[in-house]
C-alpha cells in the first residue's frame, strides 16, 4: 500500500458520517432502589396510583386476582418484553454480528427466567405484517441515534403493564432507549397503547455494569402445578375487589388516588388528595431498607 | 517495512476517528476564541418541564409514613437518624426545606425552568419548594463558605464520539445522543433523601446526567440519572433516575414553599 492510497483511504474514513454508537455488551445489574417493591416481591394489590390507564384499563385491572398466575395456562402467560422494565433482574447485554462484515445483526438482550430474550434487530428488516402472530419476544428493530441505541418492539403478547394485574393489550408498542453513561446503563421506556392507556407510560430505571456474570435462565418460565383446580378462573367481579382500601390501610392513600388514570402522574394531583390523605403513625409493611448485599 | 509501518498508520488513524469523547465543549478549535458552554451546547435544555410520577409513587406524591426506608441502601447509622425524624422540629428550626436538596430535588412533583444565567450558567429552578440550582461550566471554582442546601455543581457537555471531518449532527435528528450534562455537585448542607427523614451529610457528592429523548408521539422528554455517594449513611451509590416531560409554556408553573409534612 502506498502512502498516496494511505491518505486517500483515510480521508475517506474521516469524511464518512459519524455512527457514534457505544458498546453495550456485558452483564448490567439492576439497582432497585426507586420502585424496589414493585420490581422485588411486587406491588400491592390495587395499587394504580400513577397508571394513565382508561376505563377498560381499570376495569381489567380491577377484575384481576393474583392467583390467576397459580393456573398451569397463565403462570407464563404475562410476561412480555416490559417485564425487562418492571422486573426484578439485571439484563446480559451482547451483539450477534456477520461473521463475513463484522456488522452488527442484532442486540440481544438476554432472557431471565421468565421474559423472553429481547431480540433487537439492527439490519433493517421489516416489521412482521399487523396479522403476524404475537409473542411475547415481540418484534424489536433498533436505530443508533448518536450514542444512544433506540429499540422498538411491537407483536407482543398482553402482558404486565404492573405486576398486579394492570395489563397491556397486543396492540402496545414499547420503545426502549439504551443510554450509556460511563459504567451506567439507563433505560428510558415508553409502552404506548391505544387499548388500555390514554397517554404513553413512562419508566426510567438504571442498571451497572458488573463482572459478575448474568445469568440467562432460559427457557422462560417454566409452568407448573399449584394446585388450583381445573376450569377455575380467579377474578374479582365488577366491585367486588376485596383489595380497594388496602393503599388506603397501609399508607393512607386515598382510594381514588390509587384507581390510576393520567392525572395522578402530575404534579397538581397532590392538591387534589391533599386533604383527603392520612399520614401513618408508622410505616407497617415492606418498610426497611434491605439488607447488605440485597440490592 | 513499508507494510508495517502504513498498517500502523492506518492503525492509528482508525483508533483517532473511534475514540470516544468526553467533552467539555467549549474550545473554539484550533486557533479560535473560546466557545461558551452555552453556544457549545449539543442540546437544549432550557424551558419548562413537568415530572411525571409513577415510580415510588408513595414515596413522592404523599408524606411517606415514619420509617417507610424500602430501596434506599442507608447504613445502620443513617437509620438510627432517620427513625428518630421529627418534622415539626424541623420547621420549628426553619429547616423545612431539608428534603429540597440538591440530592432529592428532582424527585419531588414539580415543574422545572431551565434558562441560561449567563453564556457559562445554567439555572434549574423548580416551583415545590422554590429552589435554584446553578450549573457552572468552564473551570468554575466554588467560593469558600458554609455549605449549602444545592451544594456547588460543577457541570460539562458529553458528547458522543465523531471522526474528524464528519458532518455536523442534523439539527432536525431528535436530541437522544446529541450529548448530554453531566453535574457533579458536593458542598452540599446536610438534607433528607426522601421526606422521611433519610439523612445525607455534608460529604455526600451527587451526580447526575442529563439527557434528552424526542418520543414517537413528539413528547420530549428529560431523563436525569441521578447518583449519590455518602460514605456515613449510604452502602452504595444511590441510584435513581427522573423524567421529565417538556412542556411548551409555564402551565401549571405553582411555586409553593418548603413544606417539612407535605
Amino acid at each position: 500500500m502506498t502512502c498516496a492510497r494511505i491518505i486517500f483511504t483515510l480521508s475517506l474514513c474521516t469524511g464518512l458520517p459519524a455512527l457514534a454508537q457505544v458498546e453495550l455488551s456485558g452483564s448490567w445489574a439492576s439497582k432497585n432502589h426507586e420502585d424496589a417493591l414493585e420490581r422485588g416481591a411486587g406491588p400491592n394489590p390495587v395499587d394504580f396510583a400513577g397508571i394513565p390507564f382508561n376505563e377498560s384499563g381499570r376495569a381489567k385491572a380491577l377484575s384481576y386476582s393474583q392467583s390467576q398466575i397459580s393456573m398451569p395456562e397463565r403462570i407464563c402467560a404475562f410476561y412480555s418484553q416490559w417485564h425487562m422494565m418492571i422486573g426484578t433482574f439485571g439484563v446480559k447485554i451482547w451483539n450477534e454480528a456477520d461473521p463475513v462484515t463484522g456488522k452488527t445483526v442484532a442486540w440481544i438482550v438476554g432472557a431471565w427466567e421468565d421474559r423472553a430474550p429481547m431480540r433487537i434487530w439492527m439490519d433493517g428488516r421489516p416489521s412482521p405484517s399487523k396479522n403476524a402472530p404475537h409473542s411475547q419476544e415481540g418484534f424489536t428493530s433498533g436505530v443508533w441515534d448518536g450514542d444512544v441505541l433506540t429499540a422498538t418492539t411491537t407483536h407482543m403478547m398482553t402482558g404486565y403493564l404492573r405486576r398486579n394485574g394492570v395489563m397491556t393489550s397486543d396492540q402496545a408498542t414499547m420503545i426502549t432507549h439504551f443510554i450509556r453513561h460511563g459504567d451506567m446503563l439507563t433505560l428510558a421506556s415508553a409502552l404506548e397503547d391505544p387499548i388500555y392507556l390514554t397517554e404513553p407510560y413512562y419508566i426510567t430505571r438504571t442498571f451497572v455494569l458488573t463482572t459478575n456474570p448474568m445469568n440467562l435462565g432460559g427457557p422462560p418460565c417454566l409452568i407448573g402445578d399449584e394446585g388450583v383446580e381445573e376450569g377455575r378462573v380467579p377474578h374479582n367481579l365488577p366491585g367486588k375487589n376485596p383489595f380497594l382500601d388496602e393503599m388506603f390501610k397501609l399508607y393512607g392513600i386515598p382510594v381514588e388516588a390509587e384507581m390510576g388514570g393520567a392525572e395522578t402522574m402530575y404534579p397538581a394531583y397532590r392538591d387534589k388528595i391533599k386533604d383527603k390523605f392520612v399520614m401513618p403513625t408508622k410505616c407497617q409493611k415492606n418498610c426497611g431498607a434491605p439488607a447488605a448485599g440485597q440490592n | 517495512m513499508r507494510h508495517g509501518n502504513a498498517s500502523r498508520l492506518a492503525l492509528a488513524v482508525a483508533l483517532f476517528t473511534i475514540l470516544p469523547l468526553e467533552a467539555q465543549r467549549g474550545g473554539g478549535g484550533r486557533g479560535g476564541p473560546a466557545q461558551s458552554a452555552q453556544a457549545a451546547a449539543p442540546v437544549d435544555l432550557t424551558g419548562y418541564w413537568v415530572s411525571i410520577v409513577n415510580e415510588d409513587w408513595r414515596f413522592r406524591m404523599v408524606m411517606p409514613a415514619p420509617g417507610d426506608y424500602q430501596g434506599v441502601p442507608m447504613t445502620a447509622e443513617a437509620r438510627r437518624v432517620a427513625d428518630a425524624w421529627n418534622p415539626a422540629k424541623d420547621e420549628a428550626s426553619g429547616d423545612e426545606c431539608k428534603a429540597y436538596g440538591a440530592p432529592a430535588l428532582l424527585r419531588a412533583p414539580e415543574h422545572l425552568h431551565i434558562a441560561w444565567q449567563d453564556a457559562q450558567t445554567l439555572r434549574l429552578e423548580t416551583d415545590a419548594g422554590k429552589q435554584t440550582r446553578l450549573f457552572h461550566f468552564g473551570g468554575w471554582k466554588a467560593p469558600s463558605g458554609p455549605s449549602a442546601l444545592q451544594g456547588d455543581s460543577a457541570a460539562m457537555w458529553e458528547v458522543p464520539a465523531r471522526g474528524r471531518g464528519a458532518a455536523p449532527p442534523d439539527p432536525n435528528a431528535p436530541p437522544q445522543g446529541k450529548g448530554s450534562l453531566k453535574v457533579t455537585t458536593t458542598h452540599l448542607k446536610p438534607g433528607y433523601l426522601r421526606k422521611n427523614g433519610v439523612p445525607y451529610t455534608e460529604n455526600a457528592v451527587l451526580t447526575e446526567n442529563y439527557d434528552m429523548i424526542k418520543e414517537h408521539n413528539g413528547d420530549i422528554m428529560l431523563v436525569v440519572t441521578i447518583v449519590t455517594t455518602d460514605p456515613q449513611y449510604l452502602r452504595e451509590p444511590f441510584i435513581i433516575t427522573s423524567h421529565f416531560k417538556k412542556q411548551a409554556s409555564d402551565s401549571g408553573w405553582n411555586p409553593t414553599p418548603c413544606s417539612a409534612k407535605w
